[in-house]
């Protein structure tokens, strides 16, 4: 199987794989089966288009041309690596951990939540592997809408009032901010297409670019820059499957990688650095770090807790990103696995609460490592890489963002940057603490262990993935650096 | 044969319409308007091959030579309006027979199908006509028979709907006639291209101003641009489904067609906007009649209604691009035209199945259809994806358009109206959607609509998609058509 065709392949597997779930609504098992067996040839598309890349293969497909100078079509580069690897690798772990929650939890409709799963991680792939602005922005809107059935899959008046939320912020802002931005781009330079070094380069002024800058920070609303963050907490109201995967992993991921691409391949990080106002976007997203961290500390629902958490993770990146320095730039792709591993994690040990003590709140958590012993264990991993403490995968991309801040002696960044830490290390180490070492305030009515083992399994799997990428980071850093053109 | 097509496209619905009535049965009417009615599309497919292969074709009726005899020219403009609206006007009267047998009294509805091909042949014959006196009588034609076809509706205040739409109508066709009458006595000529020639001379009179205005107004109340837009959803809501899904994919395109054909080819760009302050006056109107309507469509009980404004707001992007006066925004414009037909098009065939089963198109009827009529609820959601312009649908290939016209003249605030006007347009959509996809129906169980309203709608949809996808086509005949109008190209 050549590189190419595993691309092709990478996009084909989901969608088929989604119908395929569809038919096969009668039977569960078959149709979980299919589900596994869907994300693991997935995951392995992937990796060959990464082999393909890395021995240097030449990767790319036009699907079809839309108008003059735009089309759909693919190809890859080390980010879109980066994020197809772990939306699609996490998506097995999610799988496994998925029907033990959906049949755990006695959700209805299960067939729509799976279709609509391997829906969405189609849409990922397509946000992933896009080769042009253009390609993104349509799969990014696929995204948006083929996750809208899973934020509202409870079908109850609180899910719908999350869906309004969901649905009216990700698509207002795309279309008020980010397609005019995308046409503008078009209509400066006449192609989408990313490009090493940027496209936008003498076509444009810096006044109107920093105008064009805010259209893209803002217009990206999954990425969840205050002000336009509030579709995440609103998003928790689904299934916990979901939240763990899509809105910590592959639909945020979605919005940050979109920054990204846009920063280093539309606007390029040199032209960028010429633009007056452009750290105006770093003080917003340094903004949103610390009121997320501030938000989440007066949380009392865990989910609610670990969605700001994740706004403000998310901001890491995009601050990063925004600094412009070569380390930042590797540290924002770095923080792309690291978040996506603990925050996985994080969640897993939520829904995996919620199954076996019915428990949704902080407060309700304590004595409950007792019970519970490897979810809790799990849970502490996920929050010390939320922290950024070795030996956790926290610690190497935090290490890049601070190096990033010294090489181009930014210290905003670096003043964000530790008061995050203090922020993060207040909210999530009284839970930790509180699970193990304070008494049950009472007996459970019915006594509990653990919740089903294909949940326990999935939870100790990103635990150990978030221990490990502490120590094995080395190759996902040298395919990072050369998005930046190679270590210098 | 291939010679009188031009005629032929018109002709032939023309002389069908009578011989419906001969036949009595309905069922046999409707196969044979069907059948002539694919006959009509497959001239107009055949008149955009020609016209592509051999430029433009002038037809002179009864051998008769221009100026003097009546002319038919089909350029690539008319080509492709021709074609979108013989083709939209097929595949609605593919469904025609069972939703007219549900809201048609029985002894009515072979006048049906003949009202139906008699409109169609009008609005065809304004379309291929050359002759600005032509495109009145034709008018006059259309607009007749669509009356009759509103006023077939059950509901009584159909009638009044029908009257008021006459009132109004028949006005704005006098307005035109009154236009063509002023410039038939500045030019002595009547020929469209003639007039275009001889115009020039007499440009600086009162009366060619009088004429434009008159024409212009009259137009406008045809498209029903706000804010004479006042007939239209009346009209539209309570004509019977099938004469609602026609009328609203074909006649608003062709009095855009007029209004284009008038500015551009016997005016001329530079007279209409160089001189007038058109512009000023088209884009305001264009910019409220999008936002007002779209607003008001929020909130409408009645989801025909709620569909009926938003074809206001639609019409409010076409003026929109024509006003703009760049080749460019004329672009946006034409592949609006055609793409919204099909979307409407599409957004009524699905209400006209909703009506079918449940009996209405009130917001309650929509609740639970995701579960009682799956098929016809996800049509309508795909097609009101394209409403608002969700990328890989045609209205995201019409927004696209009409931005880039936008910016490339720096018109920033034209920008945000536009994408307000999505927006606007995702909350009259979602309200629907959302009521389908929650509700609880009050009769559980399946109850999808019948194939024969299934295919022409899905049809439809697949459509909206294709032409999302595949542009060539339509932003191919759409750039060269507005290079040519605008005094370059070569009209191919």
């Amino acid at each position: 199987m050549s590189a190419n065709l595993a691309l092709i392949l990478a996009l084909i597997v989901p969608l088929v794989g989604t119908v395929v779930i569809a038919l096969l609504g009668r039977w569960p098992n078959i149709r979980e089966a299919a589900t596994m067996i869907t994300a693991i040839s997935l995951f392995a598309c992937v990796i060959r288009v990464l082999i393909g890349y890395t021995s240097g293969e030449a990767i790319g497909i036009e699907v079809v041309t839309l108008y003059e100078g735009l089309s759909i079509s693919f190809n890859t580069e080390p980010l879109s690596i980066l994020f197809a690897m772990i939306a699609s690798g996490l998506w097995i772990v999610t799988s496994v951990y998925a029907v033990g929650y959906m049949r755990g939890a006695g959700e209805k409709n299960q067939t729509r939540f799976f279709t609509c799963f391997a829906l969405s991680i189609f849409a990922a792939m397509g946000v992933a592997f896009s080769a042009n602005l253009l390609t993104l922005f349509i799969f990014y809107e696929v995204l948006t809408l083929a996750t809208f059935p899973l934020v509202t899959h409870k079908g109850d008046d609180k899910a719908k009032a999350g869906g309004r939320t969901y649905l009216g912020i990700l698509m207002s802002t795309s279309i008020l901010f980010l397609l005019p931005a995308i046409i503008w781009v078009y209509a400066l330079t006449g192609t989408l297409d990313f490009a090493q070094g940027g496209i936008l380069a003498g076509t444009i002024g810096p006044a109107a670019s920093t105008v064009l800058l805010a259209l893209f920070l803002f217009g990206v609303a999954k990425a969840a820059v205050m002000p336009v963050h509030s579709w995440l907490p609103a998003a928790m109201v689904a299934p916990t499957p979901v939240s763990a995967l899509l809105h910590a992993v592959a639909v945020v991921k979605a919005g940050v990688f979109t920054l990204i691409k846009v920063v280093i391949y539309i606007f390029g990080t040199e032209f960028l650095i010429d633009v007056p106002l452009e750290s105006i976007a770093v003080y917003i997203a340094g903004f949103t770090i610390v009121a997320a961290s501030s938000i989440a500390l007066m949380q009392t629902n865990i989910k609610r807790l670990l969605a700001y958490s994740t706004i403000s993770q998310l901001s890491y990146i995009v601050m990063a990103t925004m600094a412009l320095a070569p380390f930042s730039e590797v540290g924002a792709a770095m923080h792309i696995a690291a978040h996506a591993f603990g925050k996985i994690t994080l969640f897993f040990a939520a829904g995996a609460i919620y199954v076996a003590a019915k428990k949704t709140e902080v407060g309700q958590l304590n004595g409950i490592g007792r019970r519970m012993p490897i979810t809790m264990a799990a849970f502490a991993i996920g929050a010390l890489s939320m922290i950024g403490v070795p030996p956790t995968a926290g610690f190497v991309s935090k290490w890049f963002i601070i190096a990033g801040a010294y090489q181009l002696e930014n210290y905003f960044v670096l003043a964000v940057m530790v008061v995050v830490t203090a922020l993060n290390a207040a909210y999530f180490l009284p839970i930790i603490f509180n699970a193990f070492f304070k008494p049950e305030d009472q007996a459970p009515a019915k006594p509990h262990g653990e919740a089903p083992w294909t949940m326990v399994a999935a939870l100790a799997t990103t635990a150990a993935l978030t221990l490990l990428f502490f120590l094995f980071n080395e190759p996902v850093l040298e395919l990072e650096y050369s998005i930046v053109g190679g270590k210098s | 044969m291939l010679a009188h097509l031009p005629i032929l496209q018109v002709i032939l619905p023309f002389l069908a319409a009578p011989i419906c009535l001969i036949l009595r049965k309905p069922k046999l009417a409707w196969l044979f308007a069907l059948i002539v009615s694919a006959a009509a599309l497959a001239v107009s497919g055949l008149l955009l091959q020609q016209v592509y292969a051999g430029g433009v074709i002038s037809y002179e009726l009864g051998g008769w030579a221009p100026p003097w005899g009546i002319e038919y020219r089909i350029d690539l403009l008319n080509a492709y309006v021709l074609l979108v609206v013989s083709s939209l006007a097929t595949i609605v009267l593919l469904g025609a027979h069972t939703s007219v047998q549900k809201e048609i009294e029985a002894h009515k509805q072979t006048w049906f199908y003949s009202l139906y091909l008699l409109c169609f042949a009008g609005l065809l014959g304004i379309v291929a006509t050359g002759d600005a006196f032509n495109v009145f009588v034709f008018l006059e034609i259309s607009s007749l028979s669509t009356y009759a076809l509103i006023a077939l509706g059950r509901d009584r205040r159909a009638l009044w709907a029908a009257y008021q739409y006459l009132i109004m109508g028949t006005i704005g066709a006098t307005f035109i006639l009154i236009g063509i009458g002023f410039l038939y006595m500045m030019t002595g000529t009547l020929n469209m291209n003639d007039l275009a020639m001889r115009i020039d001379a007499v440009e600086s009179t009162t009366t060619v101003l009088a004429a434009f205005g008159f024409i212009v107004v009259g137009t406008s109340l045809k498209l029903a641009l706000f804010p004479l837009h006042l007939w239209l959803p009346n009209a539209y809501t309570y004509a019977p489904s099938m004469v609602t899904a026609f009328i609203a994919a074909t006649a608003t395109k062709v009095a855009v067609y007029v209004l284009i054909r008038f500015l551009f080819t016997i005016f001329g760009e530079s007279y209409s906007f160089g001189r007038h302050p058109l512009a000023e006056i088209l884009i305001p109107l264009a910019i409220i009649g999008l936002l007002s309507a779209s607003t008001v469509s929020i909130s409408q009980p009645l989801i025909k209604r709620m569909l009926a404004y938003s074809s206001v707001a639609q019409i409010g992007y076409i003026v929109l691009g024509i006003g703009m006066g760049s080749a460019l925004g004329l672009t946006a414009s034409l592949l609006h035209v055609f793409n919204h037909a099909m979307m409407k098009g599409g957004l009524f065939l699905a209400l006209a199945a909703v009506t079918y089963r449940m009996g209405g198109s009130e917001i309650g009827h929509m609740r639970g259809l995701a579960r009682t009529m799956p098929l016809t609820f996800w049509a309508f959601v795909l097609g009101g994806l394209s409403l608002i312009g969700v990328p890989l649908t045609v209205g995201f290939v019409s927004k696209w358009y009409l931005i880039l016209a936008a910016i490339e003249l720096g018109w920033w605030p034209i920008v945000i109206v536009v994408l307000v006007g999505s927006l606007l347009a995702v909350l009259y959509v979602g309200r629907v959607v959302e009521t389908g996809w929650f509700g609880e129906p009050e009769k559980p169980g399946r109850n999808e609509a019948p194939p024969s309203l299934l295919i022409p709608l899905w049809i439809l949809i697949a459509a909206n998609f294709y032409f999302g996808i595949d542009t060539r086509l339509t932003i191919g005949v759409a750039e060269n058509a507005a290079a040519w109008l605008m005094g370059g190209g070569s009209g191919l």
